[in-house]
């Protein structure tokens, strides 16, 4: 799923991969909202009754980035494969449930807000849009899929100097920028 | 006095005759539920079998303030004046309790192709759900 701010930037990706599984494109930033998630990339596990079995978790395709994330791919490959094969169980319902992030009513205004600017954008009215994104990452600043996803919304780069100094403030007040799950 | 206001969700923008001043937002009974679902009854806002006191959110012309609305829902509101535009959130509350169920919120979204595939089509698969931006 590319949360991405129109299908075209998703679709390089999408096609040099050629991949058998569905790639969706997710412009609405839905799953941000529904599975209250706050950076890419972001994994779940869903069993075949449709039951969360892996909640919320930081994965990698490859170890490309390995040495600025700190994460191994390799890892969460590992433990995929074991669990699909039935040779492993997927964390029990109470593990599972404590391992979730839920959201908080601020965080829930800033995604309105984040919202409002998103049809602001499209609507052309930049101006507008701005206060209305500044104000999302000012209620919810440990949401990437806001401060980073509205980026290409603002004419600014996602993986410029704009991104360089928010993740490089926020490594500095003592945060993480992944947060996988504890284990 | 009523003016046209764009009110957005998630997946649409409609306009919309409201009532603005400092005091309350205000919107016919009729045009709430049709944009969101939730109808204007003598128990309160009623969507589905669920019902929640109105309270004093309710005119006595019948027009529903909209700000009250939200917050007897917990629902975010928020407001821009300039573009006559208002967007109602989702309550957190709501969104909490349907993570902590496990049960996996359904949605639809398009491939590349515009086609349209559904999270519950692949009942009886183990999914891996993966999230990921250009960015």
């Amino acid at each position: 799923m590319a949360l991405d701010k129109d299908p075209e930037s998703a679709r390089p990706w999408i096609e040099v991969a050629k991949s058998t599984h569905p790639s969706l494109i997710d412009t609405r930033f839905l799953l941000s909202d529904l599975y209250n998630m706050v950076n890419v990339p972001t994994i779940l596990w869903i069993d075949e009754q449709g039951r969360v079995v892996r909640p919320n978790d930081v994965a990698f395709g490859n170890n490309k980035f390995q040495e600025v994330t700190g994460i191994d791919a390799d890892v969460h490959k590992a433990a995929l494969r074991a669990w699909v094969k039935g040779e492993k169980s997927a964390f029990p319902e109470d593990k599972a449930r404590s391992m979730q992030s839920l959201p908080t009513a601020e965080h829930e205004e800033a995604r309105a807000e984040f919202a409002l600017g998103r049809w602001l954008a499209a609507e052309g009215q930049l101006d507008a849009a701005e206060p209305h994104f500044v104000r999302a990452g000012e209620l919810a600043p440990e949401d990437f899929n806001i401060r980073r996803g509205s980026m290409p919304m603002r004419n600014k780069d996602p993986m410029g100097p704009d991104f360089f100094k928010m993740a490089g403030d926020w490594a500095a007040a003592g945060n993480k920028y992944y947060l996988p799950l504890p284990e | 006095m009523s003016e046209m206001w764009t009110l957005v969700t998630s997946e649409s923008a409609a306009l919309v005759a409201l009532q603005v001043d400092a005091a309350r937002i205000g919107i016919r009974a009729a045009d709430l539920e049709k944009l969101t679902g939730w109808a204007t009854k003598p128990e309160g806002f009623c969507l589905g079998d669920r019902c929640v006191p109105a309270g004093d959110a309710v005119a006595a012309d019948g027009t529903v303030d909209v700000r009250r609305f939200a917050a007897r829902l917990g629902r975010p509101l928020i407001e821009d004046a300039r573009v006559k535009a208002i967007l109602l959130g989702d309550a957190a509350s709501d969104r909490a309790a349907q993570l902590q169920s496990l049960e996996a919120p359904d949605f639809e979204l398009p491939d590349l192709s515009g086609h349209m595939h559904r999270l519950s089509d692949y009942r009886g698969q183990k999914v891996l759900l993966a999230a990921y931006s250009s960015w």
